[in-house]
Parts: C-alpha cells; structure tokens; sequence
C-alpha cells in the first residue's frame, strides 16, 4: 500500500514535470549554440554556450525593457495598494454613501474587456500628453488591478474582529491611525499576496503597454520580446533568452512565495 | 447621528473616493466612451470625425470577415475552456492523493500559469517549428505546419492556451479539494461505497460550485483573449485563428479606423457582460453568488 502510494506520487510529480516541458525545452534553446539549434533530437546541448544571453544584454533593448517592467510593474503595485486599501477598509467598514452601488461598479468593471476600453483610454492618454510613459502604463494597470485588489482586502478586513479596532477607538485612535497601526499589521499576508497578484498581471500586461507605448523608453518586457527583431531569420536561440529572462520575476514570485500567492488566488475566485 | 457618526461618513468619503474615481475615470468612462466611439466614422490619418450611427453595427451584420472572427473565438472558448476544466479537476483529483512533494508538485504545476502570455506565444512558437520544432520531432519526425496549415493552427493555439491555463482551474479545485474533512470520506468508505463511487456522489458534488466559479473566470477570459494569438499566429494563416479581439485590434490601430474597431470591441463587451450575467444568475441558483 505503502510503496503504491509512492509509485502514484512520482508519476504525478513526473506528469507534472512533463507538463512544464515547454518552458524546460526553452531554457535549453537558450543555452544552445545557433549551429545545434536543427539537432533536435538532443535533450541536451553538446556545448552549451550563454552566447545568446550575451546577445541579449548587449545588443537588445531587452535590459532597457527589464527596466521598465520593473518600474511599471512596481509602482502600479505601490499606488494600486495606496487607493485600494483605504477603499477596502472603508467599504469593509464605514457607511460609504451609494455603497451597494459602488460595488456593483467594482465587480461589473472586472468583466470589462481591455480591448473595449483601449481605444478610448488612447485617446485620453494621448490627449493628456502621457503616451510613451511609465505614467499612462502606471494609470491604466492600476485602474485594471484596484476591483480585484478592492475587493480582496475588503474580505480580509471584514474577518478582523470589531471589538480589535473598538479598543484602539477607546484610545483615542481615529480611523486612519486604527487602519495604519491595528488593521494593516493584522491583514500584512493578505496584503502582501494581493501586491504579489497585482505585481504579476502588471509584469504580463501587454495590450495596454504595445498599445500606449512607441519607443524603448517605456517598451515593456512582453512589447520588447513580442517586437523581437530578426535581420535575415529568427534569431530562435537569442528569443529563448530573452524569454526566459522575461520570466524570471514570475517564477521567483510563484515558487518562492508560493503559499501567499496561492491564498489570495484561493481567495479570490471564493469571493468572486 | 451623532458626531461619531458624522465623522466615519466623511472618513468613508474620503477612504473610498480616490479609488472610486480612478476607476471611474480610467474604466467606466472609457467604458462608456467606447459606445460613442463606436457611432462614429473616425480616421485619425485622415482627420475624419463625423456620426455615423449604427452604421458600423449594420455592415458588422453582413461582414464575413466578423462572423468568421465570431466562430473562431467561439471554437477557441469552447475546446480551451472545457479542456481546461477537465484537465484541471484530474490534475487537483491527483494532487489531492499527493503526499511527498506536494510544494513541488505545485511549482511545476503554476510554472505555465505564472509566465507572461506573450513568453508562452514565444514558446509554442519554436515548438511548433515545422523542422525543429519538438512536437514534430516526438510525433517521430513529422513535418507538419502547425502555424501555416490552415486546418492545425486553431487547434494548435487551443493547446497552448491549455497549457497556460489549466493550471488556475487545477488550483481552485484543488484549494477546494482540502477544505473537504477526512470524515467525509471515512464516512463514505463505511456505507460501503467504492472509489468511483466515493467520486461520483460524494467529491464530485463538493467540488461543483467551484467548478461553476472557474468555467465563468475561464469563458470570460478566454472570449478576451488576445495576447497569445495576436503574437502566436496574429490571426493567421487566412483568418482561420483571428479572433474578435485580433479583429477589433487590426481596425482599432492597423487600418486606423476607431469607430469601427470600437464597434467590434462593444459587441466583446456586450458577449462577455451578457454570459457574466446568465452565469451569475445560475450561481445564484446553487446559493454561492451574494
């Protein structure tokens, strides 16, 4: 019985490991001189070279790409979290006027498709003298990420106990103090893995940034790797490169901080 | 009221109104800007802005190129999102059993979630490969097109799509797959009921709501894919993996014609709000929905 369990996890780890086998197979191809690249049959490289990846961080605008990811990706996180969680608290908490309303507002934009809305926001982009900035990126991800991020925080305030807070009320502490120094600290992990989920869509995002930007100054990773350019033939190897930089951040958010993603995910879709 | 509650209405105010009205400015007036957009004819290059009213929707009507756009992302929705749901639920049934490994079970289960989308295109792009590619390779050295044959390449982006998105609804089932309590099953394994049984009456139905939440998440998602096919294929060969939202893209910013291509979006934007509405309505009926 013993032993068949076993059996039954390594085949589930080994389906699982197969499943991955695309990303695996392109960390190779970034590993592979140009000259292997046809020899497929190979599961291995027979010299592997970091020869693309030199490629890529000398000669591409991928580490100005990079750059601008984490810039984007990292303020639409701060400023998403600075609106959303007095938002969160005060629907969670106090008589906000037109409050069945506003929700109805929150939930009813997450459907919104962004290819409706992207033309529109183009123009307003544009009108405002934003196109090509971190600013227009910034603005339009974090209008997509404040429902989500809205309402999963409201969920993780309302599980705080009143009587916490009323406590901090019978000393002298107004709202802001009470959410600042009582609230925040109580709901640090489900802060940390909507900032996690908001930093993800943010990094991945790619309608809004192809669409908004022009030059390399605010290109994001996924416009850079989708306008990935080949003089004569596709350069396969220096793309997986460039791919598998691209996703380094997710996959260090994903395994590393597995537990926090995966509880606001969880949570999420539960509310949802 | 007293002064207390005086002072949380204006706190309320205040906590809610700079969100409120990013939202608003950024997506609900776009939202509604897009409908005006869309009664009108409005070339940029050419300086043209004049009303047409429902022009566009009518030539939309008798459009072949629209209802072939229609098809395709109804073909793409259907195969991704039931392939996905299937899939998932015996990946979370699987893991369920796990019991060494299970962290990293989950790893290389989220790996194909985490990735940006467009990293994805770029993969099944050298995957599909006609010479190269490893898919030809392990069907022993096929040359099939997957890309540039008319009839593979819908289905070779319903794989890819799979691939990416299978591992969200493995997840939820599988979140919800712990929640069950041991008694349950121990339960069941005394009335005498086999495993199928045990799977049929008694995980199945547990499961079902959640299954419910993630077939809305996942046909919503998909009917707004773009990225994966815009990079991937970009609608081709002949249109066959051009979706609506490839083609709202094109006549939004390729040909430049914003009032038809905001005409494409609305439709989007009507399709997803009226099966997010018929899906509420029935997730209401199983007691989950608020």
């Amino acid at each position: 019985m013993r032993a068949g369990l076993r059996a039954a996890d390594v085949l589930v780890l080994v389906v699982l490991a197969a499943w991955a086998t695309p990303f695996f197979w392109q960390v190779r191809t970034s590993l592979t001189p140009d000259a292997e690249l046809l020899a497929t049959a190979r599961a291995l490289p027979e010299r592997p070279t970091l020869i693309h990846y030199r490629a890529v961080v000398e000669r591409s605008v991928m580490p100005r790409a990079l750059g601008n990811s984490l810039a984007v990706a990292s303020l639409t996180t701060l400023v998403a979290l600075a609106l959303g969680l007095p938002a969160a608290y005060g629907i969670a908490r106090l008589p906000v006027p037109g409050k069945g309303l506003l929700l109805l507002a929150v939930v009813g934009s997450t459907a919104f498709p962004q290819i409706a809305t992207v033309s529109p926001l183009y123009l307003l982009l544009r009108a405002l003298g934003l196109r090509d900035t971190w600013t227009a990126l910034v603005l339009a991800n974090t209008s997509f990420a404040l429902p989500l991020l809205i309402w999963l925080l409201a969920g993780f305030i309302r599980e705080i106990p009143l009587e916490v807070e009323e406590a901090a009320f019978l000393d002298g502490a107004g709202r802001v103090r009470s959410l600042r120094s009582v609230v925040l600290p109580l709901i640090a992990p489900g802060v940390a893995s909507a900032a996690l989920l908001t930093f993800l869509a943010a990094w991945n995002e790619f309608l809004f940034a192809y669409t908004f930007t022009a030059t390399e100054a605010s290109r994001t990773v996924p416009v850079a790797l989708a306008l990935f350019p080949g003089v004569f033939e596709v350069p396969w190897g220096d793309i997986a490169a460039a791919s598998i930089l691209a996703s380094v951040p997710p996959i260090v958010i994903v395994v590393g901080m597995q537990r926090w993603l995966v509880r606001g995910l969880v949570a999420g879709a539960m509310k949802g | 009221m007293t002064a207390r509650q005086r002072a949380d209405r204006l706190a309320g105010l205040a906590f809610v109104a700079p969100a409120a009205l990013t939202v608003a400015g950024l997506a609900l007036y776009p939202g509604l800007w897009v409908l005006w957009l869309s009664l009108q004819q409005r070339i940029p290059i050419f300086g043209i802005t004049r009303f047409v009213g429902l022009e566009h929707y009518a030539f939309l009507g008798s459009d072949p190129r629209f209802w072939n756009a229609v098809r395709v992302t109804l073909v793409f929705t259907g195969a991704s999102v039931a392939l996905e749901l299937v899939l998932g639920l015996v990946v979370a049934l699987a893991l369920q059993r796990q019991q060494v490994g299970r962290r990293l079970a989950l790893s290389l289960l989220l790996l194909a979630w985490a990735l940006p989308s467009v990293v994805t295109a770029k993969l099944f792009e050298w995957l599909y490969h006609p010479s190269a590619g490893l898919v030809n390779v392990l069907l022993g050295g096929r040359a099939f097109n997957w890309l540039g044959d008319p009839s593979l390449a819908l289905p070779g982006l319903i794989v890819a799509d799979v691939w990416r998105t299978m591992p969200f609804v493995a997840l939820l089932c599988y979140a919800r797959l712990l929640t069950i309590p041991p008694e349950v099953y121990e339960a069941a394994r005394v009335d005498g009921a086999g495993r199928l049984a045990t799977l049929t009456s008694v995980t199945l139905p547990l499961v079902r709501p959640i299954l419910l939440v993630a077939l809305l998440f996942r046909t919503l998602d998909a009917l707004r894919a773009f990225d994966l096919m815009y990079v991937l294929t970009g609608g081709g060969p002949a249109g066959t993996t051009e979706t609506l939202t490839v083609y709202a893209y094109r006549s939004l910013f390729q040909t430049l014609q914003l009032g038809f291509g905001a005409a494409i979006g609305v439709v989007i934007f009507a399709i997803v709000m009226a099966i997010a509405a018929g899906y509420l309505r029935a997730l209401r009926r199983e007691g989950l929905a608020a």
